[in-house]
């Protein structure tokens, strides 16, 4: 891979150091409304799909970010890779704010920032083969001109997610590989240039239980072998909690609570996480009883309840929770947490 | 006697390339008010199974054979009015798949389960009004919005509403396939938390076809984990999660991540299932076997009892497996 490697120069890093600093990140989406209605409003209605948002990704670690549809997590994933424009805030990958880049700097950064999509039947060319699919992020920054020169490259990372022999890959079309083989080659079109920071959004949901697995192993040993930085976005909390090391909860645009997973699962500060936890069903007869769980279903982002968003469902809320938006505090160890009841408890 | 008992079934497609084996020779019972759980990978033939009971086939669908016999009556070989009339939606209902799609987007919620009622029962449309509020107060829905429409229903109102529907004519057995895939699992657990009130209250039977064995180990008695067209474990959901027998049902079960475990590696089946167009000789599942050997690739294992009564494999390796081995380390 030579030649072509040389020219991705890469920083080094100490395991730990932060990667990606997220500040006070805020995405609104205007809502569209009727003639008639735009007369009666002065003030026009946004959808906060990500509201106020602050976090930092450390290298080489694999970030969950889990919630409901509809709480901003998509969303979140996009504005930190500036596939679409924050309202406010900044993202700052390698110390860099990559909110205020040029498109020709952003594409030049874009070598080191690499999504992969949900659904592996939609994100790739159904006329392309494996070698024009992986190769075409390489031909697009300009580091391989044609397929036959990446052709090192395309192997290489074919064999980093384990489809041995590439030789046998190269030449297929996406409608030849299983589901499982063709987001394994989304990963490898994601590795071929070298980056080291990944976003992937529900990576795994459109595939069979069965091979998901296969999937989300790769991209922990990824990140441990190869130091390459993952957020993983899902609704699924179990998965979550076997392969990442730090998991963020996400509610109606906010994150309201984030540590390592192990504290996290284990001692949830927050109810709306306590809940999600609860309404993973656990796959053993013996251990039955489908928890109470919030009731009714995640309101709308447009016009979020006051205070703490979480208010109208939560089984403790108080007077406070109505009025007033708690803030997102530090408890034990990295654990934090945005919620009045447990900063009661704390004291 | 068993509410449903299923023999030998056989139902193909019809394509120009040949029989596409979608349910090949499956037998299983129905307990009156217990419920089945229908496990598998995509394509596997479970959704099949389930259009094959209430023959609904598409028209390249063809049975080969079998029987379907409910409450002692071959409800296989009625005639089709006669099925459709006093069996269909009557005595067996189903929740389909992605039911939030399955409602009529210009009609009101109300009038939709009213006609259900109408199709099947001489009664006035009062009445029948009056029948389908109750049904959307039983699923946890006010009655007052009768009159919506599914656009102003969330997605797990829609899912309860088409509950509501099946629930129309006071069925005996519900057939659910995949009802809470599409949901997030929140509204998830509330919908199979009413199910399981529901069952109870009105002594259901229920067919549940998913992909999610959670869900299976949370609200069903029994389990029939379905490879390539045919049913290759089957007992109580105890016996099954608790001793599995069959390689792959062992494989499937562990492949699902338990929030409450210690952290670790997700497992996964190598390789994917077969094409059922030409299914592999022997057992089904010998390509992907970590046990197969040249008896697996040529005898198709018969499906016989293991361990337990009522627990039921088609494996060669049984015996080895159930040892206790953990076949699929690496």
């Amino acid at each position: 891979m030579g030649a072509v490697a040389a020219k991705l120069e890469k920083k080094q890093y100490q395991h730990g150091d932060v990667i990606m600093e997220v500040r006070n990140l805020t995405k609104y989406f205007p809502v569209r409304l009727s003639f008639i209605q735009s007369l009666k409003t002065d003030k026009p209605p946004v959808l906060k799909a990500v509201d106020n948002v602050s976090f930092d990704v450390y290298k080489g670690e694999v970030l969950g970010i889990v919630g409901e549809s509809g709480c901003g997590k998509t969303t979140l994933a996009r504005t930190i890779l500036r596939l679409t424009d924050a309202t406010s805030g900044s993202v700052a990958l390698e110390d860099v704010d990559i909110m205020k880049l040029n498109p020709i700097e952003m594409k030049n950064l874009r070598r080191k920032m690499q999504v992969i999509f949900q659904d592996p039947y939609e994100s790739m060319n159904p006329r392309m083969d494996v070698q024009t699919i992986i190769s075409e992020p390489l031909r697009i920054q300009g580091i391989a001109s044609t397929v036959h020169q990446a052709r090192d490259v395309v192997a290489s990372v074919l064999a980093d997610v384990e489809m041995i022999p590439p030789e046998e890959y190269m030449s297929r079309y996406p409608h030849e590989l299983s589901g499982g083989q063709r987001q394994r080659v989304a990963v490898a079109r994601a590795l071929a240039l070298d980056p080291d920071f990944i976003v992937a959004d529900e990576p795994v949901s459109m595939l069979d239980v069965s091979i998901r697995g296969e999937v989300l192993n790769l991209m922990l040993n990824l990140s441990r072998e190869k130091g390459v930085t993952f957020v993983y976005i899902t609704h699924d909390l179990a998965t979550a909690r076997h392969i990442c090391d730090r998991i963020a909860v996400m509610y109606l645009g906010k994150i309201v609570e984030m540590g390592t997973a192990e504290e996290v699962i284990r001692n949830p500060l927050h109810p709306y996480t306590t809940a999600l936890i609860g309404a993973v069903f656990v796959p053993d007869p013996t251990h039955r009883g489908i928890s109470e769980v919030l009731k009714g279903e995640i309101p709308s982002p447009v016009n979020p309840p006051s205070g703490c968003h979480l208010h109208p469902r939560c089984p403790y809320a108080m007077d406070i929770c109505r009025e007033a938006e708690p803030s997102f505090l530090q408890y034990e160890g990295t654990h934090q947490a945005a919620c009045h009841r447990a900063e009661k408890a704390r004291g | 006697m068993a509410l449903l008992e299923v023999r030998d079934l056989k139902m193909y497609y019809r394509t120009l390339r040949g029989h596409v084996r979608a349910v090949d020779s499956v037998s299983f019972d129905i307990e009156r008010g217990k419920a089945l759980g229908i496990a598998g990978e995509s394509g596997c033939g479970k959704s099949s199974m389930a259009t094959a009971v209430l023959r609904l086939l598409p028209t390249n669908g063809e049975y080969h054979g079998g029987t379907i016999m409910m409450d002692g009556e071959d409800i296989l070989h009625m005639p089709e009015e006669a099925f459709r009339q006093n069996v269909r939606w009557s005595k067996i209902s189903m929740v389909f798949q992605g039911a939030m799609n399955a409602l009529n987007p210009v009609h009101r919620v109300g009038e939709q389960i009213v006609e259900a009622i109408l199709q099947h029962e001489e009664m006035s449309h009062e009445a029948a009004v009056e029948r389908a509020e109750s049904l959307l107060d039983l699923v946890g829905i006010n009655p007052k919005r009768f009159g919506e429409y599914p656009h102003e229903f969330s997605g797990g109102m829609k899912q309860r509403a088409v509950i509501a529907m099946s629930l129309a004519c006071h069925p005996s057995l519900i057939i659910a396939d995949e009802p809470t895939t599409a949901l997030d699992v929140m509204v998830q657990a509330q919908i199979l938390k009413a199910m399981a009130e529901l069952r109870a209250e009105l002594d259901l039977s229920m067919m549940l076809i998913t992909h999610d064995l959670s869900v299976i180990a949370q609200t069903c008695d029994s389990i029939a984990v379905m490879y390539a067209g045919k049913i290759v474990e089957y007992g109580s959901v105890f016996d099954v999660y608790g001793k599995p027998v069959h390689p792959y049902a062992m494989g499937l079960v562990e492949s699902f991540p338990n929030i409450h475990a210690e952290r670790s590696a997700v497992r996964s089946l190598p390789g994917f299932p077969p094409n059922l167009l030409a299914p592999p000789s022997g057992c089904r599942f010998h390509p992907r076997c970590p046990l197969a050997d040249e008896e697996c690739m040529q005898t198709e294992p018969a499906f016989r009892e293991v361990g337990n009564s009522g627990h039921m494999a088609a494996c060669h390796k049984a015996e080895i497996v159930q040892q206790g081995v953990d076949i699929w380390a690496q």
